[in-house]
């Protein structure tokens, strides 16, 4: 890795450390994994389905909004307190800043998760789960998802603002959830030109069910290795694509 | 080769809504030669940190072209040996004064065991001693515009381009500030500064470029912009009664007991010298007044209003010299 890159991630990673925002999701993600044994009690069935169950929610929504949140205000922040101008007036292209970005928040949300995840087994342990791999893999396609959603805000936020940034990321996200239903929706519409136009969004817009393997996890079915094979690579790839596209839009940024 | 050369640089911003297009920069010529100090003076909006954003990459120019050492400024390796501190900087307020000079010194691929000498000696020298470990975010502005100092040197530049480097300095920091400048001039570096203060720049400068609705309007050595510009003569003298002295010389001002006349020509002053002498007044001084860099700017701004007949600020006032319209007390 050049040594500039390294550095911009690196800065980036202790930017995010030095956050007290990003502590206090940690915590709040940490708190309410630990609550649902709480929820587990008041809950008829399974105690330990439950507590994975709620446990897991918890997780992942705390690691979206952390790196929604700090996604959207990564390059913005850089070029409105003009902080940029230091790192691109020294022998940096902006696609090496934009890379350093990238790496920097994705090294934050590993620890952000890594954090979370190794409390949640020593949760889980004590609990009288034991250690189960799937939690281990859940958590991978939780991450490689998350690198979908902070390369999603990174792209918005290296050209709008924070709050347009926010709701343009939440809503792919949202969208990312549902998106697999476009592809089965498609078939039932009767005007091609209406299919085709369904099915290239299916195509262009982020499928995130593909990481969502909870249902397997807690009910303890059988995981398609092929299957989280596929979805590692289209994480690759869908993350290579939002960093080109948006390395093409910060190469023609001004900075007024 | 010279150190920066800008050739007919052009830029032009759009507003956002109307699509109105804004020429900011209308042609830029000037040339930086190795080794000198030069400034680059015009008032607030004229082009300056336009053209330096240019030349630094953070803007692109519409035509022109831009050489730092005879290589195009837009490639990323021709700023390897340039430093830069832009105008009211702002740094990461989380990191210490240290780890932000760690930081910049990262983005230029330096050895580390150098980096770390190099940093201490930087801090030192910006007179940032003691608060190395500070939070920026405690700095005080004179203490930022230091520091950014200090990042612009932590590569050993050849070249050092600095955007408005006194504003938010106290006269301890402005004058810290030349004696580095000038340190540096000794140490064969080349300094392209940004100002708008004048008196900072003439005491520094050896060329000058007047940068003014972007375009540069003068350029050159400044003491032959100040030598090349009319003189006047100034003799103070006293013991004489102004009845006397206006049966010499007409027109003069009276000051603390002193009269002194202005005049156009040495031919006139010796005139002039003499008939005070012959009537026992006494000569205190006789001042010949070259033109300052601060004429020479009101001039061109004076210059500018006539040349743009749209232009409302027509009083921008002269150079400011003595009013010879008789005996003022």
């Amino acid at each position: 890795m050049k040594p500039a890159v390294k550095g911009i991630a690196v800065n980036t990673f202790r930017e995010s450390a030095r956050n007290k925002m990003f502590y206090l999701l940690v915590f709040f993600g940490i708190l309410f994994a630990l609550s649902s044994k709480l929820v587990s009690f008041l809950t008829l069935g399974d105690a330990m389905k439950v507590l994975k169950d709620t446990g897991l929610a918890a997780i992942n929504f705390f690691c979206v909004l952390i790196a929604i949140f700090t996604g959207i205000n990564l390059v913005y922040k850089e070029i409105e307190k003009k902080t940029a101008y230091n790192i691109l007036s020294k022998p940096v292209s902006r696609d090496e800043f934009i890379i350093g970005k990238f790496l920097g928040l994705a090294l934050t949300m590993l620890t952000a998760l890594g954090a979370m995840a190794v409390i949640f087994f020593v949760f889980v342990a004590v609990s009288g789960g034991g250690f189960d791999l799937k939690i281990a893999v859940y958590f991978l396609m939780l991450y490689l998802e998350l690198l979908i959603i902070i390369a999603i805000s990174l792209l918005f936020s290296s050209f709008t603002t924070p709050i347009l940034s926010f709701i343009f990321t939440v809503s792919l996200y949202l969208i990312g959830q549902i998106i697999w239903t476009y592809n089965e929706f498609a078939k039932y519409l009767a005007i091609p030109l209406w299919r085709a136009f369904t099915q290239v969004l299916y195509y262009l817009l982020p499928n995130l069910n593909k990481f969502n393997i909870k249902s397997q996890v807690v009910m303890g079915t059988a995981l398609d290795p092929w299957a989280l094979l596929f979805s590692g690579l289209y994480a690759l790839g869908y993350v290579l694509a939002l960093l080109a596209l948006t390395i093409l839009v910060f190469r023609r940024r001004e900075f007024q | 080769m010279k150190a920066l050369e800008i050739k007919g640089l052009k830029k032009s911003f759009r507003s956002n809504f109307l699509l109105r297009k804004y020429n900011i920069l209308k042609g830029i010529d000037l040339d930086v030669e190795k080794g000198e100090i030069y400034g680059f003076l015009g008032p607030n909006g004229a082009g300056k940190t336009t053209t330096i954003k240019c030349v630094m990459g953070l803007l692109a120019p519409d035509a022109g072209e831009i050489l730092v050492d005879g290589q195009p400024a837009r490639r990323t390796a021709a700023r390897q040996r340039i430093g830069f501190l832009p105008e009211n900087p702002y740094f990461y307020d989380y990191l210490t004064a240290r780890e932000f000079l760690f930081f910049s010194a990262s983005l230029f691929n330096l050895p580390a065991t150098e980096v770390k000498d190099r940093v201490a000696a930087l801090i030192h020298r910006v007179g940032l001693s003691g608060r190395e470990d500070l939070k920026l975010r405690k700095f005080s502005k004179g203490m930022i515009q230091r520091l950014g100092l200090a990042q612009a040197l932590v590569n050993d530049p050849d070249l050092l381009i600095l955007d408005e480097p006194f504003s938010g300095l106290d006269p301890v920091g402005r004058k810290d500030l030349r004696t580095l400048i000038l340190s540096l001039r000794e140490a064969g570096k080349t300094i392209f500064f940004s100002s708008h203060i004048l008196q900072d720049m003439e005491l520094m400068v050896d060329r000058v470029g007047i940068i003014l609705d972007g375009a540069i309007r003068r350029q050159g050595k400044l003491s032959e912009l100040i030598s090349r510009s009319t003189q006047y003569y100034e003799v103070v003298c006293d013991h004489i009664s102004a009845k006397e002295l206006s049966r010499i010389q007409p027109v003069f001002v009276r000051r603390d007991g002193q009269f002194i006349i202005t005049l156009a020509s040495d031919a006139d002053v010796n005139l002039v010298v003499e008939s005070i002498i012959h009537n026992s007044g006494r000569i205190v001084a006789v001042n010949p007044v070259k033109m300052t860099l601060e004429d020479i700017f009101f001039s061109e701004m004076a210059g500018e209003a006539f040349r743009d007949p749209t232009s409302r600020s027509g009083g921008t006032g002269g150079p400011g010299r003595p009013a010879a319209t008789g005996e003022k007390t």
